[in-house]
């Protein structure tokens, strides 16, 4: 009964916008406005232009001042600041050219529109415009370019040596974490020795994998160095810290790598939002399947005496699972056995 | 004046052919640049229909996650499941089909095919395209293509869904997402067909403006609508093979067991053979040709913008050299500039700062371009016809959307928005809507010659202003959620805390969408029934300088039913000091028209009559020795 007295409501109202239309139609043929070069339209639209102008630049600025605080995340690593400071210049110059061109590009249609008796000004070309709206460009555009390019160098120049390493494997549809243990160096993977109990391939029969251990959490120390190895077993992933201002592709067949010194623990940044469920978080940016909005990690940022006091509590995989280490050499298996 | 008509039956001859033509080879099989432009105009509003109708559908999923997707099961089957809800895989496939048919059918195909076709020969004064046989072909390459791509949609295990990028591994492996079985091969062979199709509509286009310019159209006497269409054609040729090459590969990848884009894969429980590639290659190659795709799209819309805000603005394009220059600046640094999509691909970050200052570079040319519009209307006498209107809005989202460019193009700031909504929102903005605005400044523009009709102004002025405020209603928001981080193509934002907000803001953007894909329909019904019921148009309607308004109001096959006319000026004599009408076409002649010659033009009405003497004897002696 509804859909039937909405079919009808639509059909009254497309009846009535037909009558108006051939209405203002015969009307203009009558009036011979038709005729004209710029009818009374004209003005209309030129005036709309004003309109749009003052209406949807005051909404532009009520909203992102008003929202600044939910869409600006805070930030918790160090070259963070400095991204997030180049962003705010880029918006600051590319916010006025914005209104200065828009402005003229809205007034100019209201100043100018056709007049009968007036003729508009031949004037096609200017040499020296052009040139100054050449260089103007370039060089504000250098120097914005020239500040990324320092910071994009020292955000993917090496990681400092005593760097905590932290593996991050995607697969669809999750992130497996693992940690390289007392020896800070990552024991060899070959995906061929994935296994259900082995996910990332781990190479047991390596000794430097012998004290790896898995989390499934990210948990690094505050305001020293962590570099985050990321691959991927499957397809294409990408490891997204938004608050660490951190985002690194996961490749099959390649690995990458992305280092950063956070600078605040949970429990800081808890407190200052007032939030004491937030959480840092690791979300997926490459496109990877059906569950690709659901690729979540916790990362937990802590003092670097808690971090310490972690790690030394953590089990490796060989001592959560003995399994995993049947079939490697003796010699390995000893060691294996002494940190047991 | 004898010689005049002798001439006209020389050329005339050929006009004889058209009354023999039946519905086959009239509306089907038509070899006429201008029935071709009509189909692709056809297909390519069809396929935008498509393209927003897809993105409706998931526009209701981001906007109201909660709501019963029930009724639309007798479209969707089984994509909507018990609970009501889109299926997340199909989510995936519609963002991916959004993107194909939005970028490849509707603003390559529909936007180039179009206007290239018709206004080519049209500007230059050409009878036809240099191969009329090839230009069919071409669009029924197209035609193939788009019955391909347009079956993938309807299938069991649903249409390709690794993004229109269709990036390996994910589009190599039937495993990782049902739309990369069947989907995905009839993806890249429709994908196939649109190359060739594209190319030889390319090297047609390229061929024409350089060999079949009439007398005295020299290149720096072509509208700026040859110039971008010209060098669109270029791009084209240069980087749709590279593509092809890419899709080629990943055939191979996907059914002959090679390794060029796959290694390392443990997935569905086995450990695939396959070492040694790298999906990294796939990127370059896809955004060797992907990035100067941005620019096949946008700069047709720029030449029609060109063309339609000089002669409503009625003064000549400010700059048109420093315009030429531009867009040949572009078109070279288009192919220079493509890995600023993958600056956290895990490339070289070296790599990363070399295409960061090219990336910066191609921002001043489309600096130098804006300004120019914005002088031409400075003091101009600016008529606000629907094409008028839409050109601004082209060049208000061309403005917006390529500030944003600024941002993405620094790789430092990249790593933090790359792939979130504010890539979404520029590339929307700067390609997609002003490329889409540019197209519809066309048809308004060029109806009265397409179809020898006028479309109706005032429904014009209702669709642009909807149109206009509604895109911005969409796209801008979209900038605020992406500083926040939301992810692009994900399904839900629920999952994070970061993201799980802006259920408002979303809502908004769902509701923005589906009311401009409505105003869509205002033009729908404006250009169908203008078609057969418009205002009868007059041969020149915008009092516009250019060639294809010297025609008869519908030209038949050949255009001119006389000798070609000969172009004696450039196309922007508009209000020209000292004229008496405020524009002078391109036919007349330099010393027609003492009173608003320029200085430097002195000179060139000596050259032309002594041409012109020259030519008539020429053509004397040429009918004597006929005699």
């Amino acid at each position: 009964m509804y859909g039937f007295l909405i079919a009808v409501g639509v059909l009254l109202l497309l009846s009535i916008i037909w009558m108006v239309y051939r209405i203002q139609t015969l009307v203009s043929v009558v009036k011979g406005s038709d005729k004209k070069i710029a009818s009374s339209s004209n003005k209309v639209n030129a005036i709309l232009f004003v309109v749009f102008l003052v209406a949807v630049g005051a909404l532009m600025f009520w909203y992102s001042i008003k929202e600044f605080d939910n869409y600006q995340l805070p930030i918790a690593s160090e070259h963070g600041v400095v991204t997030d400071q180049l962003f705010w210049i880029t918006m600051a110059v590319t916010g006025v050219v914005f209104l200065i061109t828009h402005v003229l590009l809205f007034i100019f249609p209201y100043k100018y529109q056709y007049k009968e008796n007036r003729k508009a000004t031949f004037y096609p070309d200017n040499n020296k415009l052009e040139i100054i709206w050449t260089v103007v460009p370039g060089v504000v555009l250098a120097g914005l370019v020239i500040s990324g390019w320092m910071a994009w160098s020292d955000i993917t120049a090496p990681a400092p040596e005593n760097a905590h390493v932290v593996e991050i494997m995607g697969y669809q549809f999750a992130w497996d974490i693992r940690y390289p243990g007392k020896d800070n160096i990552l024991g060899d993977y070959d995906y061929r020795l994935t296994t259900a109990q082995n996910g990332m391939g781990v190479d047991f029969s390596d000794k430097n994998a012998i004290d790896d251990f898995a989390s499934p959490v990210v948990v690094i120390p505050k305001g020293e160095p962590v570099l985050f190895k990321i691959r991927a077993r499957d397809v294409l992933h990408s490891v997204f810290a938004p608050h660490m201002r951190l985002k690194m592709d996961a490749v099959p067949g390649m690995p990458t790598r992305f280092w950063f010194v956070p600078t605040k623990t949970t429990a800081e940044m808890r407190e200052e939002l007032g939030n004491p469920d937030f959480n840092y978080e690791i979300a997926c940016t490459e496109i990877c399947g059906r569950g690709h909005n659901s690729m979540r990690r916790v990362i937990e940022v802590v003092e670097p005496a808690e971090y310490q006091k972690w790690v030394s509590e953590q089990k490796t995989f060989i001592q959560a699972n003995p399994a995993l280490a049947d079939g490697i050499e003796v010699e390995v298996k000893e060691v294996a056995d002494i940190q047991q | 004046m004898a010689t005049a008509a002798v001439a006209t039956h020389d050329t005339g001859a050929h006009d004889h052919h058209e009354h023999h033509d039946n519905f086959v080879t009239k509306y089907i099989f038509s070899t006429d640049h201008k029935m071709i432009a009509k189909q692709y105009l056809v297909s390519g509003m069809f396929w935008a229909l498509i393209g927003g109708f897809l993105s409706i559908l998931f526009r209701l999923q981001l906007g109201f996650p909660d709501m019963s997707l029930e009724f639309l099961r007798p479209l969707l089957g089984g994509w909507i499941d018990e609970a009501g809800k889109l299926d997340p895989t199909f989510y995936l496939a519609l963002v991916t089909m959004h993107g194909t048919i939005m970028v490849f059918f509707v603003l390559t195909a529909g936007l180039s095919g179009t206007f290239s076709n018709f206004l080519i020969p049209l500007q230059i004064g050409a009878r036809d395209m240099a191969s009329g046989f090839m230009n069919m072909l071409s669009f029924w390459f197209f035609f193939i293509s788009g019955v391909i791509m347009f079956i993938s949609l309807f299938i069991k295990t649903g249409p390709a869904g690794g993004g229109w990028v269709v990036y390996p591994p994910l589009s190599a492996l039937e495993q990782a997402i049902p739309g990369s079985g069947l989907g995905m091969t009839l993806w890249l062979i429709a994908m196939t067909f649109f190359i060739a199709s594209s190319l030889m509509g390319g090297i047609n286009y390229i061929t024409t403006v350089i060999n079949l310019r009439t007398k005295g159209m020299s290149f720096s006497r072509l509208p700026l609508t040859i110039w971008a269409f010209f060098l669109t054609a270029v791009i084209g040729l240069l980087s749709f093979p590279v593509l092809f090459a890419a899709a080629l590969l990943l055939v191979f990848d996907r059914s002959f067991g090679t390794s060029f884009y796959l290694s390392d894969i443990y997935i569905g429980g086995e450990a695939l053979p396959n070492t040694g590639g790298s999906p990294v290659l796939y990127q370059h190659l896809f955004w060797f040709l992907g990035h100067p795709e941005v620019y096949i799209v946008l700069l047709p819309a720029l030449g029609i913008t060109s063309e339609v805000i000089a002669t409503n603005s009625r003064k000549p394009i400010f700059g048109y050299k420093a315009m030429i220059i531009s867009m040949l600046g572009i078109t070279i640094l288009s192919f220079i500039v493509w890995a600023h999509h993958m600056f956290v691909s895990g490339m070289n970050p070296f790599l990363g700062s070399i295409f960061m200052f090219l990336t910066l570079i191609i921002a001043v040319p489309s600096a130098v371009k804006v300004f120019n519009y914005l002088t031409t209307l400075w003091r101009g006498n600016l008529i606000f016809t629907p094409a008028m209107l839409f050109s601004i809005g082209l060049v208000s989202f061309f403005i917006s959307g390529g500030l944003t460019g600024i941002f993405l193009g620094n790789s430092a700031i990249d790593i933090q928005l790359h792939d979130t909504y504010f890539v979404v929102a520029h590339f929307h903005l700067v390609m997609g809507s002003a490329s889409f605005f540019g197209m519809i400044a066309g048809i308004y523009h060029w109806f009265p010659k397409m179809f020898g009709r006028m479309m109706d102004a005032r429904l014009g002025y209702v669709h642009f202003w909807l149109t206009f405020v509604g895109v911005y209603m969409v796209f801008f928001p979209m900038h605020y959620i992406g500083i926040a981080g939301f992810p692009r193509r994900y399904y839900s934002w629920t999952n994070f805390e970061f993201s799980n907000m802006y259920t408002d803001l979303n809502m908004f953007v769902s509701v923005a969408a589906i009311f401009t894909f409505g105003a869509q329909f205002i033009f729908l019904f404006n250009f169908f029934y203008s078609m057969y019921r418009g205002r009868k148009a007059s041969s020149n309607p915008w009092r516009s300088t250019t060639l294809e308004w010297t025609t008869p109001v519908e030209p038949g096959h050949g255009n001119w039913p006389g000798e070609i006319p000969t172009v004696y000026r450039w196309p922007y004599d508009y209000s020209k000091p000292g004229a008496e009408e405020d524009f002078i076409p391109q036919t007349v002649p330099l010393s027609a028209t003492p009173e608003s010659n320029l200085p430097h033009e002195q000179e060139q009405v000596k050259m032309e009559l002594e041409i012109m003497k020259e030519e008539e004897s020429e053509v004397l002696v040429a009918n004597e020795s006929k005699h």
